[in-house]
């Protein structure tokens, strides 16, 4: 390459740009000039025409095509049901499908209800932007990073050996045998969503401790004038006054899980009875060359989210009708 | 001068700026070359101005920057650029990649069966007629049919690697007075005496990231070669007898016996449950410090000492091959090596998947060290920088007496060679029988 080819390839971005620019500036000018009671509709085509198309190109068109593949074969062949088959009678595949429930079972369940508690103790007292920022931080880590140190914090050597992993250090100072924490079924599914669950718990605090400053103190106060207790006031108001939140917050926790591809890659890539459908449909499509189970795998994967996400614009809409 | 104007002047600014110190630098990249090279070698690839052909393949680091020293003159000479891009997870980006519309030019396949598969998926196209020459020439019929499918021919070979050596420390073997062992019966006897003599025998390693399992398949296609002969070893790669046959039960309770009995592993590293955690490159390096005393593990481990470690009958390490059954039997191995498919027809694309079928660049190759190949033109002196080992795997290689018999996993359909049969060796090191995790495999085979 030399200085020239930069040169013009740089230009040639910058045109793109204002060519770019030039056009969208176009559509705006003239859409202001139409008339009055054409622009609501045109407005919206023009405006939302680009959306709908990119979503027809990037969400529908692949969703269309996946569905076709999973019917197939490695070749590209018609092959009716056998992927499905393959899927709900291969022991292997069976674990895939029982790991992937037992993460969206208990993640959610477990980092919301760490993430609340949390919030309610924290709340008001004397640190708690910095109670806030500890449990926070790890969502700002990306997954693969947390499995990375994560991995490290598992790490085995045998008893002989200095420990490294952190885990296994406490478990040999306590005066036990150091362990292979991510071999051994079902253990090192849990030690997995261990982590997840670390990722996952700041979001929901964030979210709940928000929520739960916003329910009216009047009612709190209230409650307490007619004797409730504090057990009694977080249970009869505080909870229902956070319950739209509680459930985002559990829906967008769920859907998280059940797309976990990340963690699992990063600390046993599936082995050791631990992958979970995301990891599968990867390791099917790409390397075992069989991207009609892949398809398969991605339809189970999107028949599972459906009904979470379903419920999830259910509540927020019947939430919209009381407002 | 207004506020906004003043800030358009100093993006402009910004902009010339590094415009200026980017074309600075590619001006000195210019620069480079070095020495002349002798073009006459080269001329019959034609010229070509500015042309560059992408190549993409599993190929890392320091063996990474020999591929690209070996066909610097080669560039030179040709004005053909090549972007060589290598990554830890070739095999399944070449399908993300294929699949996507993305395809490289030109890929080094470490597997034939991932080769075949993008055969059939249309996006591999045959190879032209002045590679398949070259095929013709320098390769031995047995190597130009993993290049085939369906009787059209697609990729040349490019390196090779021999399977099954087993590394050990000469010094070791000297002070306890063991030889190494010339049937399996004797690495078996071999075996027992070590450990009877206080050292675990054995360390092994399977861990790869996410393709965890392979080095296990590498013991189990030596003994199914060696206890039963190439036919069957055909039949068994082929799927003409069932995964789970009887034979290769045999084949693996054997292998079993050494690497699933606490007395003869993980030296340095621990019990059984240690041998998935370990990694391959790290797995051999107890016999460094007497942890243990032998490792499985193909040609290409040389380059995975530590630097300063010498590799010599009289040095630090050293390997023999694992041993036929009978000490009279015929030479048997299992290797690898690699395969350069095109996926797109252009001249230069062409120019290039010829030159790197030639003898002129396997030399090449080998002469920077580390690698054999089964290249008939290779002069095996070119590898002796690299030890005598190397040395003699590319006699070996070249030897038309040598029966080889290429990494059966690497043949298989990519759902059993590069998953199930790997996830089977992890399950079986964990605890499964053999049995069970065959025919789990077998099951797989669709």
């Amino acid at each position: 390459m030399t200085s020239l080819d930069l040169l013009g390839k740089f230009l040639q971005f910058a045109t793109g740009l204002l060519v770019f620019a030039i056009v969208v500036a176009l559509i705006l000018f003239l859409l202001d000039r139409g008339a009055k009671a054409e622009r609501t509709s045109l407005q919206l085509g023009l405006f939302l025409g680009p959306a709908l198309a990119l979503l027809g190109i990037g969400l529908i068109y692949p969703a269309i095509r996946t569905s076709f593949l999973a019917f197939t074969d490695r070749a590209g062949e018609f092959n009716g049901w056998d992927n499905f088959v393959w899927m709900f009678t291969q022991d292997q595949a069976l674990i895939t499908l029982l790991n992937t429930f037992v993460w969206i079972f208990l993640v959610p369940i477990i980092s919301t209800t760490i993430g609340l508690v949390y919030a309610v103790l924290i709340d008001k007292s004397r640190g708690e932007k910095y109670f806030k920022m500890l449990v926070f931080m790890p969502m700002a880590i990306s997954f693969v990073g947390a499995g990375i140190i994560w991995r490290f914090m598992y790490a085995y050597r045998s008893a002989n050996y200095e420990q490294y992993g952190l885990v296994n250090q406490i478990i040999v100072s306590l005066g036990g045998e150091p362990q292979q924490i991510l071999q051994s079924w079902p253990g090192n599914t849990l030690a997995l969503i261990v982590v997840m669950i670390w990722i996952q718990t700041g979001f929901a605090m964030t979210v709940l401790s928000a929520a739960i400053k916003g329910v009216p103190a009047e009612q709190l106060e209230a409650a307490e004038l007619d004797g409730a207790s504090a057990y009694q006031r977080f249970l009869q108001v505080t909870i229902p006054g956070i319950r739209s939140s509680l459930v985002v917050v559990v829906t967008t926790i769920m859907i998280a899980t059940l797309k976990i591809f990340d963690v699992v890659r990063t600390m046993t890539a599936g082995n050791f009875n631990t992958s979970v459908v995301a990891n599968e449909m990867y390791t099917q499509a790409f390397r075992a060359g069989e991207p009609g189970r892949g398809a398969a795998l991605a339809l189970i994967l999107f028949v599972m989210v459906t009904p979470i996400v379903v419920y999830n614009v259910r509540v927020l809409m019947k939430q919209r009708q009381i407002r | 001068m207004g506020n906004s104007q003043r800030r358009f002047t100093t993006g402009l600014g910004i902009v010339g700026v590094s415009v200026l110190a980017l074309t600075g630098c590619v001006g000195d990249m210019e620069e480079q070359g070095g020495d002349e090279a002798d073009c006459s070698v080269y001329e019959e690839y034609g010229t070509f101005e500015g042309a560059e052909v992408s190549v993409f393949g599993s190929i890392l680091d320091l063996e990474a920057d020999l591929l690209n020293e070996s066909w610097a003159d080669f560039e030179e000479c040709t004005g053909i650029s090549i972007a060589y891009e290598g990554t830890s997870e070739f095999e399944e980006q070449v399908n993300v990649r294929a699949q996507g519309g993305n395809a490289p030019d030109l890929a080094f396949f470490p597997q034939p069966g991932l080769l075949s598969a993008l055969v059939e998926q249309g996006h591999v196209i045959p190879a032209a007629e002045s590679v398949e020459a070259n095929a013709d020439e320098f390769w031995s019929e047995d190597w130009k049919t993993y290049g085939t499918v369906d009787g059209e021919f697609y990729a040349a070979p490019l390196m090779a690697s021999i399977k099954g050596y087993v590394w050990y420390s000469p010094s070791f073997f000297t002070e306890n007075g063991y030889e190494a062992p010339t049937t399996l019966d004797e690495m078996d006897e071999l075996t027992a005496q070590i450990a009877a003599d206080g050292t675990t025998p054995w360390c092994v390693g399977f861990g790869s990231g996410s393709a965890t399992g392979w080095p296990g398949t590498d013991w189990l296609e030596d003994y199914v070669l060696r206890l039963h002969g190439p036919e069957v070893y055909d039949q068994w790669v082929n799927h003409e007898i069932p995964f789970n046959d009887p034979q290769i039960v045999e084949a693996m309770d054997r292998v079993g016996d050494i690497i699933k009995n606490p007395d003869y592993v993980n030296g340095g590293f621990g019990d059984i449950s240690t041998i998935t955690s370990t990694d391959f490159g790290d797995a051999g390096l107890p016999i460094l410090d007497g942890e243990c005393a032998l490792h499985h593990q193909a040609s290409f481990y040389a380059g995975f000492w530590p630097e300063g470690t010498t590799i010599a009958e009289d040095g630090d390490v050293y390997a023999f091959l694992t041993p036929q059954e009978s000490a009279d039997g015929e030479l048997a191995v299992t290797g690898g090596g690699e395969f350069v498919g095109a996926f797109r027809e252009s001249e230069e694309i062409t120019a290039v998947q010829t030159f790197l079928a030639t003898d002129t660049w396997a030399n090449n190759r080998v002469s920077l060290g580390g690698v054999v190949s089964a290249n008939n033109g290779v002069d095996p002196a070119n590898a002796e920088e690299s030890g005598q080992l190397l040395v003699d795997a590319i006699a070996l290689l070249q030897n038309p007496d040598t029966t080889f018999r290429f990494d059966g996993s690497d043949l298989m359909p990519g759902a059993v060679g590069a998953n199930s049969f790997w996830s089977a060796l992890v399950d079986w090191v964990s605890g499964d029988d053999t049995e069970t995790v065959l025919k789990r495999v077998e099951d797989n085979w669709n």
